[in-house]
């Protein structure tokens, strides 16, 4: 079944920028033509490598947040301050350079419409990123199938694809947030870390048997995904993606 | 499709297709890197001839495990010197820390590139615990909680070369770089250095530890390169 | 909980130079304990090289290490590894 398997080997290729947005004051959204991409599906990742002209490389792992569009892919970066590689991504990288990348990868943690749902979708800051390549394919594929997206970020200006979760909202997507670290005046909605009693009440419940998706820092992955199964989500229904310690 | 009359080795070079040397140019991972405009890294500069081939100093102090980080209750943590010797030694963690102890400034260099110079440590040097003790042992296995291991030859260990560290740039050793004690053996890769040591095999016999028997140098000498397998 | 601590989707890219088909949703079944999950769902460790835990018990399941052009696996702690063709 086309999709179940990658036929062949993969290796690195070179990627050319077309586009560098910030999304928040932390976070860029980096656009790429990817020259013979075969597509991908959401919830993949890939990896990028970086080489200084005397040969020193760097390696790290970016879910894309694009859903499946030809040669183009999006992903988005977080930059970590004194960070090796996230600062060269967002600051430096212009339309018109190339670096390489490997990929894509990863069919446990993706999702696409004929799984059906309902999902549950949980993110931790950057985490957000593959899910959102759910949610852009769900809404490409005019799917209707009932998704919870809960997302915690640190403050409402921390927010990834914020806007355009809000124009996506309705049609049974349902997102709600969590922040965490400062909220806006007058905000009237989760300001602290997820758990048990928060997942609860945004649901769906383990009667639904959602398919659920966590992804995030490991400590905010383990958190919910224990919290889920304490509240008895089966673990099989249950994918997570760890990003370490900072989430990036 | 009609083949041509005569394919040459020439033509397939021009194409691309075969490398001069007679290889397919195909073959996964023999491209050259793109190189990052202006990318750099977060290297250091470090005085010539300082750091040994293929290292980049940082001044971060990585964090690499091979397991989840082990909280062994001091009450409960021992060191032992077994194996080829004339009779087992123990220390509690008491009785190690009554023993002399000294502070070591050492650079250290991790065979995944990274070095970090003028490192403060304090430890018991190896030779302290080894002292009174007869062995014909020529080898000793390193064994850490979370049943890590790496084999260093003995002499490796005496001779001021080497020490059971508890203290890293005037605190404790933290848990994440391999607290309560360590080994530290510096003129090695710091894997050789196991994080949560618990204590020393001496044995006849090299026994190859966790990555010597999985591809990373059975010696693993900085200055000449010894990373791999046949290095 | 480790916080240092990734899972299989961490070395998907490196296992897919080596292995024609899609790894992380590959089973492995723990030679200690006898759980089979998902590689997407193994623990995952970096250390001076990819260690690769049982969720269930910690055993070691892989071991990965690797230079630029070599490659050394050992699978020794996994009863066994099923591929979907």
């Amino acid at each position: 079944m086309e999709g179940t398997t990658v036929l062949g080997r993969l290796t690195w290729q070179p990627a050319d920028v077309t586009g560098v947005v910030a999304e928040t004051p932390r976070a860029t959204t980096i656009a790429f033509d990817v020259p013979g991409w075969a597509g991908h599906r959401a919830g993949q990742h890939l990896d990028v490598r970086l080489t200084a002209d005397d040969g020193y490389q760097a390696e790290r792992s970016y879910s894309i947040a694009s859903a499946p569009d030809g040669m183009h892919i999006e992903l988005t970066v977080v930059r970590i301050a004194d960070g090796e590689v996230s600062p060269y991504l967002t600051d430096d990288l212009q339309p018109g350079d190339q670096i390489e990348l490997r990929g894509p990868v990863g069919g446990y943690f993706v999702w696409e419409p004929p799984l059906g749902g309902p999902l549950l979708l949980v993110a931790g800051g950057s985490g957000v990123a593959p899910l959102m390549a759910m949610i852009r394919l769900r809404a490409a594929a005019g799917s209707d199938v009932q998704t919870r997206l809960l997302l915690s970020s640190r403050g409402w200006d921390d927010i990834i694809y914020r806007d355009e979760l809000e124009r996506l909202n309705g049609n049974g997507l349902t997102v709600v947030h969590t922040l965490t670290m400062s909220q806006p005046p007058g905000w009237a909605g989760y300001a602290r870390r997820v758990d048990a009693e928060m997942l609860a009440e945004v649901g769906p419940g383990p009667a639904e048997r959602p398919l659920v998706y966590i992804c995030g820092p490991t400590p905010f992955v383990e958190a919910a995904a224990q919290a889920l199964v304490g509240l008895g989500h089966q673990p099989e229904a249950i994918k997570t993606e760890r990003f370490g310690p900072t989430g990036s | 499709m009609s083949l041509p009359a005569e394919i040459r080795a020439q033509d397939l070079v021009a194409r691309g297709v075969l490398r001069d040397d007679g290889y397919s140019a195909s073959v996964a991972g023999q491209m050259p890197p793109i190189i990052s405009r202006g990318f750099r890294g977060r290297r250091e500069d470090a005085p010539p001839g300082r750091v040994p081939p293929g290292q980049y100093v940082t001044r971060d102090f990585p964090v690499l495990s091979a397991g989840p980080t082990p909280h062994t209750p001091l009450e409960r943590w021992d060191f032992t010197i077994s194996g080829e010797v004339d009779e087992p030694r123990r220390w509690t963690w008491d009785e190690f820390r009554g023993l002399p102890s000294e502070e070591i400034t050492v650079d250290i260099h991790c065979v995944t590139k990274w070095s970090k110079l003028d490192t403060v440590w304090q430890g018991v040097r190896v030779d302290t615990l080894l002292e009174g003790i007869e062995t014909s042992a020529e080898y000793t296995v390193a064994f850490s909680d979370g049943g890590y291991t790496t084999n260093v030859p003995l002499e490796d260990l005496t001779g001021g070369k080497a020490w059971v560290a508890f203290s890293y740039d005037g605190e404790p050793l933290q848990p994440v770089h391999g607290g309560p004690a360590r080994m530290l053996v510096p003129h090695l890769y710091f894997w050789k250095s196991a994080k949560w040591v618990r204590g020393l095999r001496l044995t006849p016999v090299d026994e190859p530890g966790f990555w010597e028997t999985n591809g990373y140098h059975n010696y693993g000498d900085p200055w000449r390169e010894q990373r791999y397998w046949g290095d | 909980m480790d916080e240092l601590m990734l899972d299989g989707n961490a070395v998907a890219g490196m296992l897919s130079e080596v292995f024609a088909v899609e790894m992380t949703t590959a089973t492995m079944t723990c030679g200690n304990c006898g759980t089979s999950g998902a590689v997407g769902a193994m623990h995952v460790f970096r250390g001076a090289g990819i260690v690769m835990r049982c969720p269930n018990c910690d055993n070691v399941m892989a071991k990965i290490v690797e230079d630029g052009t070599r490659m050394w696996m050992n699978f020794g702690g996994t009863q066994a590894l099923e591929i979907t063709r």
